[in-house]
């Protein structure tokens, strides 16, 4: 019941909150930076935690969505996919825990930064935390003989989402630390669209292929005032 | 051939005397919110002196504008596209707070609550950043009036010894700046997410709030460093050339609060087609004549076939700054060789050597004095060189020798003397005419800002109404007049402030935006709410 629930409870949530919050507050809609006040720290940090994120939601995407039989197909022996899987999202794990512990350490100590704060930030770092540490734990655990696979318990269930038919049954065989990860991964994409977490929906891939110069006529779109930029900027967000 | 309107604007250096109004008047306006507290949309600076921020003009350092890469074609100087999103993490290239400057306020509460003891109590200085106690070391004008100390200047490190020994016999001005408003701007190109845009209709650069998601890449893209980052909001902020009010035909808030009456205002037409062009020629210094070769005569049968609204077009035939600029070639731009092609240009200061000659006993305004003095000007050419044209000294002793044309000229036909002959270039009509312009010029011969934005089709005109206010059948806005639609600046005028608050029968208690701070909810920032009527 709760696997099939959840997932459906989790989705209208984030996407309904999403649209919500593109429509109703873009000008809180931001990164919010606090390079200014801080940067030594957060160059290094920053981009290690980014970039090992990014690995690990690769690492996601291919352990979830490539079947169990489509690697079987091409040749790749479970035992090596697993290896490699091991490897790879252990290491890019690790760093982006060590980036996070570094940048919350950061986000502590410097008094501006703590200041900027708010508490939505800190109930996002907790769940975000958790759900790194329990990953990084169910990729070195998966290697116990003890261990049933993701890849014959999770992954059937979570493809099975999008297909409106969720494998409750298979995702009933999975460990216990694999159903305590996909809980808190539950619990964060339902926070997503309600915290700093939306600036990963801006990555300006755009960026790449647009004119360098923008030019935009204002006839197009209603030019702000001032004062009512202000207005807006002391909305809660 | 693609002709393009574009407003900019000339400061008149000779006339700056430093007294910061514009800047004052520009930050009450624009930036005494929390988050914008170290931003100064308009600072002026001491020349020589390191700048706001800190030696910003060190491009080997900050790395803003562009730069040409080896096949001659432009890029911006911090890196390519690609490059830009690999460092969105943590941008390596952005100043931090202490290089503009940590703001402050003083715990005035300490004056009334502190016990009673022999000593006065005075008002400590907090952190406007971290709340703490702090030392005042540095800000936007730390520098004022000191000119004399060159090390940290990033200009003079580009200058031979000799300029620099004859520097240590100080002498300052003053630089005023605000964003260069430019037709190739470095920040835009910079921007991720494309919420920066320059406007079709006037050039102005604009952050679109809603689309900025604070990536920061136009801090470190401006080489002037005239976008700021609003460290409350997560949002990049930069000067507006105070479009609310040049829409309805004012002037900028600087412009207008200028004790000098240093600025000029006006209508530029240049060809869009040939912006990159212009902006990619190989030598640095050949950027001062590309940019004025972009600018169309508004007399240009060409001009008249571009479809640009009647009034642009005539602003643009009576623009002041068409003619310092591109006819009597007085007004240079600040500093060409960032190759974002600025709008915002100078008139060289050209006083000192007035009174450096009187001082040797000669006549300081004589024709022949002058033009001879001008190569040992008390301000090295060389420095005004590498503000304005990029280290080449022609253009800066042509401007200044026209400046001292018009004085010998005016001087003689003041004191009924024959004129002397000058090898200017300028006829004695033109003198006349630039010596009214640069000396008499009203208000509305230094500002020809063009209003009719609404002839462009589905533009509303000026919204604002005399109907307007509380309960008035104007009214329409849910959160009072400073919200929903766009308010004019137009209605804000002193005029319309006197009739509103001395005529009876209309609400008195709203807030004037612009003298709130943005903390908290004073009393009439909202209209009282309506009571439902009954059926």
């Amino acid at each position: 019941m709760l696997w099939t629930v959840a997932p459906y409870v989790t989705l209208v949530i984030f996407v309904g909150g999403l649209i919500w919050r593109y429509r109703y507050d873009k000008f809180g809609w931001t990164t919010r930076s606090s390079q200014l006040y801080e940067s030594p720290l957060l160059r290094v940090a920053s981009p290690l935690f980014h970039y090992g994120l990014l690995f690990v939601i690769v690492g996601h995407v291919t352990g979830l969505l490539i079947p169990l039989s489509w690697t079987d197909a091409v040749g790749v022996s479970n035992e090596a996919y697993h290896v490699n899987a091991l490897v790879w999202g252990g290491l890019a794990g690790v760093a982006t825990l060590v980036a996070l512990v570094l940048l919350v350490y950061r986000r502590r100590t410097n008094g501006p930064v703590f200041m900027a704060t708010t508490v939505n930030d800190k109930v996002m770092y907790v769940v975000l935390g958790a759900a790194i540490i329990a990953g990084v734990v169910t990729t070195v655990a998966g290697f116990l003989p003890s261990e049933v696979s993701y890849r014959t318990t999770v992954a059937p269930w979570f493809r099975g989402i999008f297909v409106l038919r969720p494998e409750t049954e298979a995702m009933g065989h999975a460990s216990v630390l694999y159903k305590v990860h996909t809980l808190i991964g539950m619990v964060l994409f339902v926070l997503f669209p309600f915290s700093r977490l939306v600036h990963a929906l801006s990555a300006p891939l755009g960026y790449l292929f647009r004119p360098y110069i923008v030019y935009r006529s204002r006839a197009n779109g209603v030019p702000r005032d001032p004062a009512g930029a202000r207005m807006r900027q002391n909305r809660p967000l | 051939m693609r002709p393009m309107a574009q407003i900019a604007m000339v400061m008149n250096l000779d006339k700056c005397i430093g007294c910061h109004t514009c800047s004052v008047t520009c930050k009450q306006t624009w930036t005494n919110r929390a988050g914008v507290e170290y931003v100064w949309f308009n600072n002026v600076e001491t020349r020589p002196g390191q700048g706001y921020p800190r030696r910003y003009e060190d491009q080997e350092r900050w790395r803003g504008g562009w730069e040409l890469t080896r096949g001659g074609k432009l890029k911006p100087k911090a890196g390519g596209r690609l490059r830009k999103l690999m460092t969105i993490f943590a941008n390596p290239l952005m100043p931090s707070i202490q290089d503009y400057y940590e703001p402050w306020t003083y715990d005035y509460e300490n004056l009334t609550n502190a016990p009673l003891t022999d000593d006065v109590p005075v008002a400590p200085p907090r952190s406007l950043i971290s709340g703490e106690p702090m030392k005042i070391g540095w800000s936007a004008n730390w520098d004022d009036n000191l000119g004399g100390d060159p090390s940290p200047d990033p200009i003079l490190g580009k200058l031979s010894e000799d300029v620099k020994l004859a520097f240590e016999q100080a002498y300052m001005f003053y630089l005023p700046r605000i964003c260069e408003h430019c037709l190739n701007p470095s920040c835009v190109a910079s921007c991720p997410s494309g919420a920066l845009y320059k406007r079709a209709e006037d050039g102005i650069v604009l952050v679109d709030q809603d689309r900025c998601r604070g990536w920061r890449m136009c801090v470190t893209g401006c080489p002037y460093k005239k976008v700021y980052f609003n460290h409350k909001t997560g949002k990049a902020e930069k000067c507006t050339f105070c479009y609310p009010r040049l829409e309805v035909g004012l002037p900028t808030v600087c412009s207008e609060t200028c004790v000098g009456r240093l600025r000029y205002l006006g209508v530029l037409l240049y060809d869009a087609d040939r912006v990159t062009e212009a902006a990619s020629v190989t030598d640095e210094r050949d950027l001062y004549e590309a940019q004025l070769d972009l600018f169309i005569d508004p007399h240009d049968p060409v001009a008249e076939a571009a479809g640009l609204p009647q009034e642009w077009l005539e602003a643009a035939r009576r623009s002041p700054v068409y003619d310092l600029i591109k006819r009597y070639r007085i007004a240079l731009p600040l500093h060409p060789e960032y190759r974002t092609l600025p709008m915002v240009w100078y008139v060289p200061p050209l006083s000192p050597v007035v009174d450096a000659l009187s001082t040797t006993g000669h006549d300081g305004e004589d024709a022949g004095n002058l033009f001879a003095a001008i190569d040992a000007l008390r301000i090295p050419i060389g420095y005004l060189a590498e503000l304005f044209t990029a280290g080449d000294p022609e253009p800066v002793t042509f401007a200044l020798r026209r400046l001292a044309a018009m004085r010998s000229h005016m001087r003689a036909v003041n004191l009924g003397e024959p004129p002397p002959p000058l090898d200017t270039g300028l006829s004695e009509e033109d003198l006349t005419a630039m010596y009214r312009l640069l000396a008499l010029a009203k208000y509305d011969e230094r500002y020809v800002i063009p209003t009719a934005y609404g002839n462009v089709p589905g533009v509303v005109e000026e919204g604002g109404c005399s109907l307007d206010y509380d309960g008035g059948p104007g009214m329409q806005q849910p959160f009072g007049e400073a919200s929903g639609r766009p308010v004019p600046v137009a209605i804000e005028t002193f005029h319309g402030l006197k009739e509103r608050q001395t005529s009876e029968g209309i609400s008195h208690n709203r807030v004037n935006l612009l003298n709130w701070d943005a903390r908290g909810t004073p009393a009439g920032l909202f209209p009282p709410k309506k009571k439902k009527k009954k059926p």
